[in-house]
C-alpha cells in the first residue's frame, strides 16, 4: 500500500441517476418497510418529489469512488487483502429518484502499521446544481501479506 | 410526522426488530449494491481466504440495522449522520441463515438544538456486530420536506 496516496484527490465520476426502481430494489434489499422507499404518492404526500432512498443508498455511488481508488495503478492495494472497518454517512438531504449524483473521492488519511495500512476515504457527493447531498467515509485495512 | 423530543429521555428504546438474513438475502443484496464479493456467496472462497464460512456484507447489517429508527422517526431527512463500525462479521449459514437482533435506544439529548443520538445494538449469535454504531437525528424544522411550512422539498421540480 502506497503511503503517497494520502490527499490525492480523485476525478469527479460520470452522473449517476438515481431510478425509482434501483430504490425499490435497494430498500427490498435492506428490509425497509417505508413506505417513502417504495409508494411515490406516499412520498409527495410527504413533501418529496418521488421515492426516498434509504440513508445507506449513497454506498451505490460511493462504490463507484471505491473502484476507482482500488485500481489505481500505483495504489498497490490487493483487493482480497481489504476489510472494511468503519462506515459514515453525513447527510444534507436524503437521496430522492430522479437525482443525478456526481462524487469526488479523497484520501484523507494512510496510516501504515506493522505492514497494516488504515486508508480512510472520502466521498463528498453532489447533484446537478452541485449542492451537497451527502459525504460517504469509508476506513479500511489492508491487510499485510 | 411529529416526533416529540421534549417527551424523550436518555436510555428510551425508540425501535426493535429482529432480522432473518438467509444466503437469499444476501444474493439480494450483492445485486442491489453492486458488491459481489465471492466471500458474500461462495463457501469455498470464504473458507479459501480462511473465513469460517460465507458472511453478510457489512453495508447489508448497517443498511437493516437503521430501519427501525426510520419507523420511528417518519421521515429519513431527520437524519443527519449514520456511522458504525464493523467489530464482528456475520456468518450465514447456508440452511439456516442467520438472526440479527436490533434495538435503538437514546443514546444523548439536546433539547435546544433539538438533536438527538441514537445508538444501535446489533447481534448475532450472541455477539455485537456492530461498535459505536450512532445516528444524529434532528426534530422536524421547517427546512425539512414533511413539515408543513416547507414550500418544496429535496428534488422538487
Amino acid at each position: 500500500m502506497n503511503p503517497e496516496l494520502q490527499g490525492r484527490v480523485f476525478e469527479r465520476t460520470p452522473g449517476y441517476l438515481v431510478g425509482r426502481e434501483k430504490i425499490r430494489e435497494f430498500s427490498k434489499a435492506v428490509f425497509s418497510t417505508s413506505p417513502l422507499n417504495f409508494d411515490v404518492e406516499a412520498a409527495r404526500a410527504a413533501g418529496y418529489a418521488d421515492l426516498v432512498a434509504p440513508p445507506t443508498f449513497s454506498v451505490v455511488v460511493q462504490e463507484l469512488t471505491l473502484a476507482q481508488l482500488l485500481s489505481a495503478p500505483d495504489a498497490g492495494i490487493d483487493f482480497s487483502r481489504v476489510v472494511h472497518s468503519d462506515q459514515r454517512f453525513t447527510s444534507t438531504r436524503p437521496i430522492v429518484a430522479g437525482d443525478e449524483l456526481t462524487a469526488v473521492l479523497t484520501v484523507s488519511s494512510v496510516k501504515v502499521l506493522a505492514g497494516n495500512a488504515l486508508v480512510t476515504a472520502e466521498s463528498r457527493i453532489e447533484d446537478t446544481a452541485g449542492e451537497h447531498v451527502v459525504t460517504a467515509v469509508s476506513t479500511l485495512v489492508v491487510r499485510a501479506e | 410526522m411529529g416526533i416529540d423530543f421534549s417527551a424523550l429521555s436518555v436510555g428510551d428504546v425508540v425501535g426493535e426488530h429482529e432480522f432473518t438474513l438467509s444466503r437469499d438475502s444476501l444474493v439480494r443484496y450483492a445485486g442491489a449494491s453492486g458488491d459481489f464479493n465471492p466471500i458474500h456467496y461462495r463457501d469455498d472462497v470464504a473458507t479459501s481466504v480462511g473465513l469460517d464460512g460465507v458472511l453478510a456484507h457489512g453495508m447489508l447489517t448497517m443498511g437493516m440495522a437503521v430501519q427501525p429508527i426510520i419507523e420511528w422517526i417518519g421521515d429519513p431527512a431527520l437524519i443527519d449522520d449514520y456511522g458504525v463500525r464493523f467489530t464482528r462479521p456475520v456468518l450465514v449459514d447456508p440452511m439456516s441463515g442467520a438472526l440479527v437482533q436490533v434495538t435503538a435506544k437514546v443514546g444523548q439529548l439536546d433539547a435546544e438544538a433539538g438533536t438527538a443520538r441514537i445508538d444501535i445494538v446489533a447481534t448475532a449469535a450472541g455477539a455485537t456486530v456492530l461498535g459505536k454504531a450512532q445516528v444524529r437525528v434532528h426534530a422536524p424544522r421547517a427546512a425539512d420536506p414533511a413539515s408543513a411550512d416547507s414550500a418544496a422539498g429535496p428534488g422538487a421540480a
